[in-house]
């Protein structure tokens, strides 16, 4: 599908929520919320709970952006992998994994693992921070260009699995008894944590938020 | 708020506020998405019953499967690893393969799947667990790692995993939800 080829709809003056509706999360069905307050109304056709917004979006984003930092110091910290090789011992860090690459001159492959365990989660987290925190001070500055940067955050987060991937991939496959094992590390565990936390946050903020006091503003 | 007239095949509705898609109309979405997850699930289950990978070293040789890495982390007394890789390379294309497939054969033979929503639901929170891409890369950099440490020969499991790959995404790609709905809509 070509830029061309894409219809852009003409802007509608009102929002749905303006005019007392609201549309379902799941199917998408414009549906009316009753008179008497959003509570309890049901979509027609799939029978998911409607709400106007995401409920209680900034408060689980947050919750769960604070739960991926505190767990990101550990991830970092603690040793992801441990090789044992004729008895000798070595831990690895996720940078360790990264120098690694670069001493052996394979610097396309530290990129790509610097980008995706340490880069994308540090971005996704700082953005994430950035846009609530726009939204609760009200802010209407560039919204356009912060539902972008919501997209981004939403589409980065599974690459970060990268790291947990080669750790289960290695660990299957060097298994040699006294010649060589592979273990996972605790570090491991903490950075699985960080990756499904922050796409759990990713999910559960709500963008139209950011739209919501742009529009309060200009009335 | 906006008001959709059709659009057209081939074509993309987007939000005039923020850009965001609201409709695509893909040619023959349907069919389309019905022959590719027929597909997928055949190469489903070649990806996971044929060796993934072995790993050749002082003529020792160990083989393994798609869901090795997950055995072994669970043995290692990391089970919630365990479960992040199974239920993101194994469980989740699994549950995304069957529900289109749940859905498309009925609608196929004019009959409605019970519990349409439910599905519908389950297939749009499931999608962004299903990480087949990102495990591509992650064993490209373990298969770095090892280089010139020991041979590793690919397994049939590996080729069809990576066509699994595209093929889902193809299937998950030509798929809109709204093309269902209208079908139900105009049949009753």
């Amino acid at each position: 599908m070509g830029a061309a080829g894409e219809a852009l709809v003409s802007a509608a003056a009102a929002t749905a929520f303006a005019a007392g509706c609201a549309t379902c999360h799941d199917c998408g069905l414009l549906g009316r919320l009753p008179a008497h307050g959003a509570h309890g109304a049901r979509c027609a056709r799939c029978g998911a709970a409607l709400h106007v917004r995401k409920p209680r979006s900034i408060e689980r984003t947050w919750a769960l952006v604070i739960a991926a930092t505190l767990c990101y110091v550990p991830a970092n910290v603690l040793p992801v992998m441990t090789v044992t090789s004729l008895g000798q011992v070595q831990s690895d860090t996720i940078m360790s994994g990264v120098i690694y690459f670069l001493t052996h001159g394979m610097w396309p492959l530290a990129v790509i693992v610097f980008t995706a365990s340490i880069f994308v989660p540090v971005l996704k987290l700082v953005m994430l921070s950035f846009l609530l925190i726009s939204v609760q001070r009200g802010s209407n500055w560039r919204p356009a260009e912060r539902t972008r940067m919501y997209r981004i955050t939403e589409t980065i987060g599974r690459w970060s699995m990268v790291d947990i991937f080669a750790i289960s991939i290695l660990v299957a496959l060097v298994r040699l008894g006294n010649l060589a094992t592979i273990e996972a590390g605790i570090g491991a565990v903490f950075f699985g944590a960080v990756v499904v936390s922050t796409m759990l946050a990713a999910e559960a903020f709500d963008p139209r938020l950011i739209w919501d006091r742009c529009e309060t503003r200009n009335s | 708020m906006h008001r959709l007239g059709d659009v057209p095949e081939g074509d993309t509705a987007r939000c005039g506020r923020c850009g965001g898609v609201l409709r695509r109309h893909p040619r023959n979405g349907l069919e389309r998405t019905l022959a590719l997850a027929m597909a997928a699930a055949v190469l489903f289950v070649v990806a996971n019953s044929f060796p993934f990978l072995a790993f050749e070293m002082k003529g020792r040789v160990t083989e393994t499967t798609l869901v090795s890495g997950a055995v072994d982390l669970y043995q290692q007394d990391k089970p919630e690893l365990a479960v992040l890789v199974l239920l993101t390379i194994v469980l989740a294309p699994l549950c995304q393969i069957a529900l289109l497939l749940y859905v498309l054969v009925p609608l196929r033979w004019n009959k409605v799947p019970w519990q349409l929503p439910d599905a519908f639901r389950l297939l749009r929170h499931v999608q962004p667990w299903s990480m087949m891409e990102v495990f591509m890369i992650g064993i490209l950099v373990a298969l770095v790692k090892l280089m010139g440490m020991a041979n590793i020969v690919p397994g049939l499991a590996l080729w069809s995993f990576v066509l699994l790959m595209l093929v889902l995404t193809g299937a998950i790609a030509c798929f809109e939800p709204e093309a269902v709905w209208e079908r139900l809509e105009k049949r009753s």
